[in-house]
């Protein structure tokens, strides 16, 4: 892809956040509820107070002034000062983000990893009884609603069975040096074994609930897309040339029939970020997503729009990675 | 001719159908000498291009071989196991397909391909010189270069004949050719053909080419088999076929044909449709469509041998030239 191309899609994508911005902004302005009173709503504050607080939020300011306030300084990667915590909200969010994005990778990579090999059995024992079983235990896991599915996990690996832990991301006695802000990379930069081991074991549930429906929609996505190819001619030629049959299926079939999956794994990470709410709430995971749903709560307006603005680019740049990786396999689409 | 290098017997591919078993092949019988071209003909569905896939061992499940047996070189291909079968394929017999663009994988490069061909039997050494020769082989020119490019970079005559290479790269004594010229243009068609008697008369390869068109085989193979509706109902040398047919379908197909020297003649299409495969009776499959029928049709029609190599399963075969 030619380097003007790929500023053209780039730039593509700038009324999409705009856009984004401007609904996140009204939404949550236009709900009801003060902030300045939930703030207040411990103390004795005099209706004096109350408004010089206001005014020091700058929430005394018409919608538009604020909206062009807030997009201004996102710019300039000021996101304002977070309500709640009264400290910046780019610091709040840079906190918590890369639990998220751990907890995110962890369940996308399970997903892939149980995806692509049940996809592709389904696929060449299709309409045996292994396609068909295989075939209803993703519906099953595509329907499982998360909040559910994490708390049985909770009742039946932590509670009974106790080998999980029930929640948090690590031990307190375990903690490591915070260099990346990711657990299980921190932990090997310690060198810490015992912290490597109770990081994993407190991703396992989490990652497990929020990877599970992905990884039973992107079989489904796997088998019709690698059921199509062992049909295709150059399935049959790739045979006719005496190569091996494992040959033949994960090289010539597969790369092909990743190249729909590769899309749907890409939009499905970003909705990851949106199943995070529920499911870091579920297992008490300090990450990005129980911060929203908690400022959500507060009515703690600039982390809300901060976080919101930055699921919006996160999905808009994984649709991009999906449109390179597209690039990358299919030597016939040259965007 | 007890020489040949390919030698089918009584071949039976069945596909289950919700209706009921279909024999797609049906008691097919058939011998391909080294550097002999046999041009096996038929309308789609009769069952030529499912019999040399049962050769291949390249059927697609559900459908199997219920019947019958597949000398190659004096091997029954049936009893091999199917790592034997598999380094066969590709070494020492080969396939050719129809459409280049769809038979070539995107995602490869051509040189890829063919390498990969080479490696599975073993033949890797100086890969990339025998790949690049392979294509020169087929007039494929800056072959070397060429080799990085990806099947859609390929113009079709140039793809059609890359694949033919990748075929013919591991030198194998048999290619089965389905369809190699139908999408390509007549001067196209005329070089990929060439290029494949080239083979047929320096390295001895022996040539099955499968097509619809009568007019290809005539040009290009000593000897035809017609095929119609899974069984062999012709055979014989080309010429004497195609001047004085033994079965009303090969008339009829003959008669369908445009002439040159004759282009005012009416063109006469074979009335009707091949029967329902899932319902035939024991008579001949053709009667319905047939002119020449008569009661005796609703039995059992072989393939009766007419001398001089021919056979044909018609029961007035003398009959159907006058």
């Amino acid at each position: 892809m030619s380097v003007s191309r790929l500023l053209e899609r780039l730039l593509q994508t700038l009324p999409v956040l705009l856009g984004v911005s401007l609904i996140v902004f009204l939404m949550i302005t236009l709900t009801p509820g003060d902030p300045v009173e939930i703030m207040l709503a411990d103390s004795r504050a005099t209706p004096e107070q109350a408004a010089q607080l206001r005014a020091d939020l700058g929430l005394d300011r018409p919608l538009p002034e604020r909206f062009l306030v807030f997009l201004g300084n996102a710019l300039t990667g000021d996101f304002g000062i977070s309500f709640f915590h009264r400290r910046p909200v780019w610091d709040v969010i840079a906190e918590r983000l890369p639990a998220t994005i751990e907890l995110t990778l962890a369940a996308i990579l399970l997903a892939i990893a149980v995806a692509i090999p049940l996809g592709v059995i389904a696929a060449v024992k299709r309409d045996t009884w292994i396609d068909r079983t295989l075939t209803a235990v993703s519906l099953f896991g595509v329907s499982l609603p998360g909040f559910w599915f994490g708390i049985l996990l909770i009742l039946l690996f932590a509670v009974q069975l106790g080998i999980f832990p029930v929640g948090g991301r690590t031990s307190f006695d375990l903690e490591v040096t915070r260099v990346t802000g990711f657990l299980v990379l921190d932990s090997i930069i310690a060198g810490r074994a015992d912290a490597l081991l109770a990081a994993l074991r407190h991703l396992a549930l989490p990652a497990i609930t929020l990877g599970l429906p992905t990884a039973a929609l992107l079989a489904r996505v796997v088998r019709s897309s690698m059921a199509e190819v062992l049909t295709s001619d150059y399935v049959l030629f790739a045979e006719a040339k005496g190569l091996s049959h494992r040959r033949v299926l994960l090289r010539h079939a597969l790369k092909n029939a990743l190249i729909p999956v590769v899309t749907v794994a890409a939009i499905e990470t970003g909705s990851l970020l949106g199943g995070n709410m529920i499911v870091e709430t579920v297992f008490g995971w300090p990450g990005l997503g129980r911060l929203v749903v908690e400022s959500i709560f507060a009515r703690n307006y600039p982390l809300v729009q901060a976080a919101v603005l930055l699921y919006a680019v996160t999905y808009v740049m994984l649709n991009f990675t999906a449109d390179l990786l597209y690039t990358a396999l299919n030597p016939k689409v040259r965007l | 001719m007890s020489g040949a290098l390919l030698q089918v017997r009584g071949l039976r591919t069945v596909f289950p159908t919700r209706r009921g078993p279909v024999a797609a092949a049906d008691g097919v019988d058939l011998e391909i000498a080294a550097g002999e071209a046999l041009g096996v003909v038929g309308e789609s569905g009769s069952g030529k291009s499912v019999t040399f896939l049962s050769v291949l061992g390249l059927l697609r499940p559900p459908g199997r071989i219920e019947a019958g047996e597949i000398l190659f070189d004096g091997r029954d291909l049936r009893r091999l196991p199917r790592g034997a079968l598999r380094a066969l394929r590709g070494r020492q017999m080969a396939l050719a397909m129809q459409d280049a663009l769809s038979a070539l994988n995107p995602a490869f490069t051509i040189g890829q391909q063919l390498i990969e061909t080479l490696q599975a039997h073993g033949l890797a050494k100086d890969a990339r010189a025998q790949a690049a020769a392979a294509l020169t082989r087929v007039g494929i020119p800056a072959a070397a270069e060429r080799l990085d490019d990806y099947p859609h970079q390929f113009s079709g005559g140039m793809r059609q004949r890359a694949m033919i290479a990748i075929s013919l790269a591991a030198r194998p004594r048999l290619l089965v050719a389905d369809e190699p010229t139908t999408a390509l243009d007549v001067t196209l068609r005329a070089q990929v053909l060439d290029l494949l008697d080239d083979l047929r008369e320096q390295d001895g390869l022996a040539l099955a080419l499968i097509t619809h068109d009568l007019a290809v085989v005539a040009e290009r193979c000593p000897r035809v088999m017609v095929m119609y509706a899974g069984q062999v109902v012709e055979t014989g040398p080309t010429t004497e076929v195609v001047a004085s047919p033994r079965h009303p379908y090969t008339r009829g197909l003959l008669e369908s044909l445009p002439r040159l020297e004759d282009p005012d003649r009416p063109l006469h299409p074979i009335p009707g449709q091949v029967p329902d495969l899932a319902r035939l009776d024991g008579g001949c499959r053709f009667r319905n469509r047939c002119a020449m029928a008569q009661p005796a049709c609703m039995g059992p029609t072989p393939l009766v041998d007419l001398g001089q190599g021919r056979a044909s399963r018609c029961l007035r075969a003398v009959e159907v030239t006058p």
